[in-house]
């Protein structure tokens, strides 16, 4: 059973149908890319695989299970994550805390102990675990040292880390990366494409990416999906789609 | 410094700052009326803090917050009232009273959170004024609250150490509640509610409970407005009063509970010393409102807090450091 | 029936001023995206001036009414140039204290200057009678506030829709960097936008106070939050949503006057306008944005 499946999944804005039939399946521990022109409707994909918007048409199933109508948290409990096009941090709170408020929906302790916090009791034993886990997190991208920096001061390509770092403390089946190289410089792109790596070689999670960077889609990603006017026109191996002429036409608006 | 010995630390500290009051009261620089004055400074605390939560750390503007006062006053006065038959001894049902009052400013924080907060910034703002409104109309139009002559009842009473301890268990209760995850939760709220959700924060359960605890200490203080002034004045519970609640949080720092504290004593006590041209007290005030946010928009602290802890952590290095002559950090501020 | 037309005629009376007042919130909403706290003692300051212009210098009504709306307008001006420009682009929470704080500041020096006690607005004489339509009776002063206020609406929507200035304004309000690139003086236009709102709050504070015989240093508070009420209603940012917004309010709060209760009309006008927003968050002529993602 793939990991995520959509089936005929679609979404009409007041008449305009910004998505349509659009079916994909990813595997476990998969690399996929995603990628079409401006405006083609792949952060719509996005925004409709994690709840923001509510498909018109069509099923989403995650491990087998449909999450169409679960709102953004119930789904991120179900385990798909995402990153967002424009980063979007907690940017007055430290890197460490940053991460912390992914491990939220993992955490039990409700109100009353956080107020009365007797020694031994579930508060001391879920924050001390969480603060442990974040700090490994966090050093695994070599950002230890920035844990209690206000997330606003990190150099942009950092930003971009530590929203990769907060989506996979979640603990994601399915990551989703929203153009997670826009804005940056060739050099912080190489570093980028590393750690994507190194995501896919140590933690148990497939990957859907949004990306422009045709160097970087083409060199890490393992298999490719295009669209253009919110339908998909070619899927494949990155040589085949290098070498799709529907794939070439849509991109130089033929 | 362990978990314990911080908690220890900032304890005493609490101890420590009442026996110094006590000492004041004793040798007569605080007289009655600086108490009286203490107290109302007390009640402006709670309600300037609990409307931090609800705007400085949900990050949900909130206009209204007199009317919450209002509710939880008239509430923990008609309870009193109520349990009178049963001869509670009074401090109990003072208490009992209070957190009665609480829990109905509470129940009308979701009712009235549920549907307003899907609104954002500006609008939430008009609509809590608006609540605010319609609640001091209905007071003045219902009967058992007295009308516009105001509630007059068996009420308990509140001296400066009970306003002492009040104060002192609601500002633990709000850092204990803020420093931890649901504390998080609501900071990531006011941070970026679309990626607070993104990441498994169900926001609108805690935009309602924040919300909805933010009014249950506006209930209390409003209780213990009551119990203090051993009347309630509905005039009191207007627009004017919350906007000054909310001057309280903004001169302090938004999403800083010390800096609220600071700022209620602050302006507490410049109202003292203005009554003396108390004409112009109100118009000096407000060219101070408008110079502060021209400024120092982020208020007296900022988003920093005091602590003891903090205090101590520096008056140690001070003095290690002072056996090697040097001395640079003079901050005991902590940043949360 | 009877008693109907008569709070109807009440109601567009009172709307007609709300929806001068709600002209002034909507206009610099739209424009600076603040909640003009101070254009309700905009409205009080205008009914001082006017007041004054009666009273001390002996000038006739008409002319009163334009020394308080042009006086208004410089003052509205000032306020802006000296509290809310610094602030242009400060956390709009920032700007929001500010104008509560000027709103307290206008307050009290009125109070401290001319004292508490409200001061009666004299009878203008041209002013007294009514026109009967059957049974119906309207006051000359009625009809004239509705007149005024239509000639006036009638002029800003010239000014927003045909003239060069009109156009700077909604250029501004669309996007202030693009409007500077493209060569707006954007403080300009911001202050210009001040003025007329100003001098419309003032002549709304006039007819108010002609209304209600009296001026006084807070009295600006109440019709203040109703016309922002109203330009919230209509859809804030809107022109004619503000003008509807505020003969909405002025009908709703003279029938609830007229047939409910007169001690609960507020607490009806607040109801009302919680449900619009509930439903209709962006008013009524009002479009709903959703935050991009």
């Amino acid at each position: 059973m793939a990991l995520l499946e959509t089936k005929n999944l679609g979404i009409t804005f007041g008449g305009l149908r910004a998505v349509g039939e659009f079916e994909i399946s990813i595997e476990k521990n998969e690399l996929v890319g995603l990628i079409g022109p401006n405006g083609a409707g792949k952060t719509t994909i996005f925004n409709l695989l994690t709840g923001v918007y509510v498909p018109t048409e069509g099923d989403i199933l995650l491990n087998g299970e449909s999450i169409v109508g679960l709102k953004p948290y119930q789904i991120v409990k179900k385990g798909l994550t995402r990153t967002f096009q424009n980063i979007r941090l907690f940017k007055d709170m430290t890197v460490l805390d940053n991460v912390k408020i992914a491990f939220h929906h993992k955490m039990q302790y409700g109100v009353p102990n956080a107020i009365f916090r007797f020694p031994g009791t579930r508060f001391w034993k879920e924050e001390k675990e969480i603060d442990e886990k974040a700090r490994e997190l966090l050093a695994l991208f070599k950002m230890e040292g920035s844990c209690n920096s206000l997330a606003k001061n990190l150099p942009y390509g950092e930003q971009r880390k530590l929203e990769i770092a907060r989506g996979l403390a979640a603990d994601p089946k399915l990551l989703l990366l929203d153009e997670p190289a826009a804005g940056m410089n060739p050099q912080e792109t190489r570093e980028l494409m590393e750690n994507i790596h190194f995501i896919r070689n140590n933690f148990d999670v497939s990957i859907l990416l949004i990306e422009h960077d045709m160097h970087l889609v083409m060199g890490i990603c393992e298999r490719i999906i295009v669209i253009d006017y919110g339908m998909v026109i070619a899927k494949g191996l990155p040589d085949e789609i290098k070498a799709n002429k529907k794939v070439i036409g849509a991109y130089l608006g033929n | 410094m362990k978990k314990w010995q911080e908690y220890g630390t900032t304890l005493i500290g609490i101890i420590l700052l009442y026996i110094f009051l006590i000492v004041l009261m004793a040798v007569g620089l605080v007289n009655g009326y600086h108490q009286g004055v203490l107290v109302l400074i007390g009640i402006n605390v709670i309600a300037a803090t609990s409307l931090n939560l609800a705007t400085g750390y949900l990050g949900q503007l909130a206009l209204g917050h007199a009317g919450f006062m209002a509710i939880g006053a008239y509430t923990a006065a008609l309870f009193m009232q109520m349990i009178k038959v049963i001869n509670l001894p009074v401090d109990i049902a003072l208490v009992a009273a209070l957190i009665v009052g609480g829990l109905m400013a509470a129940f009308f924080g979701v009712i009235i959170g549920i549907p307003a907060l899907r609104l954002r910034g500006d609008y939430l703002g008009i609509v809590t004024l608006g609540f605010g409104e319609i609640i001091k109309n209905a007071i003045f139009n219902l009967d058992f609250t007295g009308g516009a002559r105001g509630y007059r009842g068996y009420l308990g009473s509140i001296n400066l150490t009970k306003m002492y301890i009040i104060v002192a268990i609601v500002l633990t209760v709000l850092f204990l509640l803020i420093r931890s995850r649901h504390g998080r939760a609501m900071i990531s709220i006011k941070e970026d509610e679309i990626a607070a959700e993104a990441v498994g924060v169900p926001t609108t359960f805690y935009k309602i409970f924040g919300f909805a605890t933010s009014a249950f200490f506006a209930g209390i203080a409003g209780g213990t407005l009551a119990f203090y002034q051993k009347m309630i004045d509905p005039k009191k519970f207007t627009f004017m009063y919350s906007v000054e609640i909310f001057i309280i949080v903004v001169l302090g720092g938004m999403g800083s509970i010390t800096g609220t504290v600071v700022a209620a004593v602050i302006l507490g006590v410049l109202n003292e010393f203005l009554h003396v041209i108390d004409q112009w007290r109100l118009v000096i005030y407000s060219i101070l409102l408008v110079i502060m946010m021209i400024f120092r928009p982020e208020g007296l602290m900022g988003s920093k807090e005091f602590s003891f802890v903090g205090l101590v952590k520096w008056l140690l290095k001070k003095m290690n450091k002072s056996s090697v002559g040097d001395d640079k950090d003079s901050a005991s501020l902590e940043v949360k | 029936m009877n008693v109907f037309v008569q709070q109807v005629i009440n109601g567009i009376h009172v709307g007609s001023i709300y929806a001068l007042i709600a002209l002034g919130y909507t206009m610099v909403y739209g424009i600076v995206r603040l909640i003009n706290f101070a254009h309700g003692d905009i409205l009080m300051m205008g009914a001082y001036f006017g007041l004054f212009s009666i009273t001390i210098f002996n000038l006739p009504f008409g002319a009163a009414i334009i020394v308080a709306m042009l006086v208004c307008a410089v003052f509205g001006m000032l306020i802006d140039i000296i509290a809310y420009k610094p602030l242009r682009n400060a956390p709009r929470i920032s700007a929001l204290i500010t104008a509560l704080g000027v709103s307290l500041f206008l307050e009290n020096l009125f109070r401290v200057l001319f004292g508490a006690e409200p001061k009666k607005m004299p009878n203008v004489s041209s002013l007294q009678g009514h026109i009967s339509i059957g049974v119906i009776k309207i006051s000359y002063v009625t009809v004239l506030t509705v007149l005024l206020s239509i000639i006036f609406m009638v002029g800003l929507q010239f000014i927003v829709k045909k003239t060069k200035i009109g156009k700077a304004m909604r250029s501004v309000s669309e996007d202030k960097e693009a409007a500077r690139l493209m060569g707006v003086n954007v403080n300009k236009t911001i202050s210009i936008t001040f003025a007329l709102g100003s001098a419309l709050g003032a002549l709304g504070g006039v007819l108010y106070s002609v209304a209600y015989y009296q001026v006084e240093p807070y009295m600006g508070m109440m019709p203040g939050l109703k016309a922002f009420v109203a330009a919230v209603l209509g859809g804030i940012g809107i022109i004619p949503g503000a003008m509807l917004g505020g003969f909405v309010m002025g009908l709703v709060e003279s029938l609830s006057i007229g047939y409910i209760s007169q001690s609960w009309s507020n607490a009806i006008v607040f109801g009302i306008l919680i449900l619009v927003l509930l439903f209709k968050p962006a008013g009524i002529l009002g479009k709903n944005v959703r935050e991009k993602v």
